[in-house]
């Protein structure tokens, strides 16, 4: 038997052979690949949207950043003058760049430490109180895009919610401008992001702290865990390994992606370019100035930004716990 | 004796003064999530001169349905009746709601449950996905819809919705911890793979189904057509009463009403299927 596998190998055979013998790689993946058809098939109308929508783009974005593009005219190939341009004239993208960077650094860690605090101290109510608190913390992330809320309550005048109370309190004489005052914009615009961003990565975590082992702490304490705090760190983090990854990639993600809340807030562009950031530097170039070229190379920054972070702290959380 | 038992439980590694400070900081930082909310609410029914009264309350004190009545009639003087964007909104999210349920499923099914060549590459790029947002893809998106003709359609913000990259990957791993053996032992009872997957997978992936939805909900019930909508009569109600919001400091009550009719859908669902969405979440994590 072993005699006939070694002189035939063309794959036509392989693939029909139920009979072992060596088989070339490719020959091998095309039997498997027969075998699997119907998942193929599965697969198939998702992947292909995907593709269409979510992997084209970003092939599409990286290409188009390498030429000078209006949409009328065909795209001309000039090389890294987009990225020279961006980095070296381009004075208002360097604001954009440091205001997202101070956003992601502030929002991003600290709503992933306040998804994961707040899971916690929730996970240890009891079961209906616990239904409620996770309500209200999960409530403004999905209630719709309602932060223009906000607006109302920093509104400049002294009926503002902020204001009124201020001055009522005697803290404040005047109103003050909130949303046009450059030091308290990016302030405001932080807080309301804060507020919008317990979300998925949150639910994960609630999701997560309820499915540690409850044994291990039973034996934790028979082993000598003191507190609440060693309970946490030698138990509670390693056994959420997965979930803390996971919510790291959704709240960085959206910590890099602040647009809407300050295009609502503060105004677009903002008052002196305070509140502009990578995203609604990309919106300025792409739907209102048309130079597309330019505006994928924004778009490509962001994007090697964004995937480059999550990469690092991937690479991070894995080594947390051992 | 069981409740005795896990209640004491419960207690180990926890003091008194440990248990109050927390729950004092969850207690104060939980107003502060729902402050806003609350104002909404008040502000929704309270009539001009509650908005505009100074010192400012929080809570209304004579409740009145002006703001919605001003809502429907500052909407019926648009020439596109009111109940056209409540329709718009609500026909963009359930379509993409279910067809994005629908796919993400069928797609999830063979990621989570066979070997096949490509496989892993697949799902390395969805998960690459879940690490940018979708504004970095917005310019090529509009040039690929306008070469589609879906500018100015439904379909615009539909299809792409359907191919949310998060969906398929929290359905996956929910679909990882359904055990090999009930799909085993239907294949043994003759039934064709797209069988299983529709008889015996789809009805025990229920909770994920509403968490899908869920999101689906976050993603387009809010939205204001992503620039792809600019026809008055396809605008969503999102989109149509910002422009109301935009016509001045009178608006605010009528604002209120609006984001009280937005939040209260998706808050609705949200209280629904809570367990269910935190029974999907648990699978939700990162393996290497």
């Amino acid at each position: 038997m072993s005699e006939v596998a070694i002189k035939d190998i063309t794959p036509g055979k392989a693939e029909m052979g139920k009979t072992r013998r060596p088989q070339s790689w490719w020959s091998l993946k095309k039997e498997a690949m027969k075998a699997n058809k119907h998942a193929y098939v599965m697969l198939a109308p998702y992947m292909l949207l995907f593709g269409l929508f979510t992997v084209l783009p970003v092939v599409m974005s990286v290409l188009i950043s390498f030429t000078y593009f209006n949409m009328l005219e065909f795209p001309r190939f000039i090389g890294w003058q987009n990225y020279s341009r961006l980095f070296l004239e381009d004075d208002i993208f360097l604001i954009a760049v440091k205001n997202t960077l101070l956003f992601a650094a502030i929002t991003g860690p600290l709503s992933y430490v306040a998804c994961f605090v707040f899971a916690w101290i929730i996970n240890d109510l009891r079961p209906k109180l616990r239904a409620f608190m996770t309500l209200v913390f999960y409530a403004p992330s999905i209630s719709g895009n309602i932060y223009f809320i906000w607006q109302m309550i920093f509104s400049g005048d002294r009926y503002g919610i902020a204001n009124g109370f201020l001055i009522r309190w005697g803290i404040l004489l005047e109103p003050i401008q909130w949303l046009k005052t450059e030091i308290y914009i990016l302030a405001i615009i932080i807080l309301v992001q804060l507020w919008l961003s317990l979300g998925t990565g949150f639910l994960a975590f609630i999701a997560g702290l309820q499915t540690v082992d409850k044994t291990l702490y039973e034996a934790g304490a028979v082993d000598g865990i003191k507190n609440r705090w060693q309970e946490l760190w030698y138990i509670t983090l390693p056994s959420m390994k997965p979930q803390l990854m996971f919510g790291a990639v959704i709240q960085l993600t959206t910590s890099f992606a602040v647009a809407d809340v300050s295009i609502y807030l503060a105004g677009f562009p903002s008052v002196n370019y305070a509140a502009e950031t990578i995203v609604t530097h990309l919106m300025d170039f792409g739907t209102i100035r048309f130079e597309m070229g330019f505006a994928s190379a924004i778009a490509t920054v962001l994007f090697t930004l964004m995937v480059g972070t999550n990469l690092i702290v991937q690479r991070m959380l894995r080594k947390v716990g051992g | 004796m069981n409740i005795s038992f896990s209640l004491r439980k419960k207690k180990v590694n926890r003091s008194f003064f440990g248990n109050f400070s927390m729950f004092a900081f969850l207690a104060i930082v939980g107003a502060f999530m729902a402050l806003p909310l609350v104002y909404a609410i008040n502000a929704a029914f309270k009539p001009l001169d509650e908005i505009f009264i100074f010192p400012p309350t929080l809570f209304v004190r004579n409740p009145t349905l002006i703001n919605f009545i001003d809502l429907a009639s500052l909407l019926g003087n648009s020439w596109v009746p009111f109940t056209r964007y409540i329709f718009n909104t609500v026909f963009i999210t359930g379509m993409g709601v279910v067809g994005h349920v629908l796919l993400a499923s069928a797609a999830a099914f063979p990621l989570a449950k066979y070997h096949f060549p490509g496989k892993k590459i697949m799902f390395t790029i969805v998960v690459l996905a879940l690490m940018f947002a979708p504004q970095v893809t917005a310019i090529p998106n509009y040039m690929i819809m306008s070469r589609l003709g879906m500018v100015d359609t439904y379909w615009a913000v539909i299809v792409p919705a359907f191919a949310f990259p998060l969906g398929l990957y929290l359905m996956k791993q929910f679909m990882e911890q359904i055990p090999d053996a009930l799909i085993e032992a239907s294949r043994i009872d003759g039934a064709s793979d797209y069988r299983i997957f529709w008889q015996v997978v789809m009805p025990n992936v229920k909770p994920a189904w509403m968490t899908l939805i869920i999101l689906l909900f976050q993603l387009l019930w809010g939205t204001d057509g992503n620039g792809f909508i600019y026809s008055e009569e396809l605008k969503t109600l999102h989109f149509a009463t910002n422009q109301i919001i935009q016509g001045g400091i009178a608006r605010a009550g009528v604002g209120a009403a609006v984001a009280l009719i937005l939040m209260s859908v998706p808050i609705t669902l949200f209280v629904f299927s809570q367990s269910r969405i935190i029974e999907t979440m648990a699978t939700s994590g990162m393996k290497d």
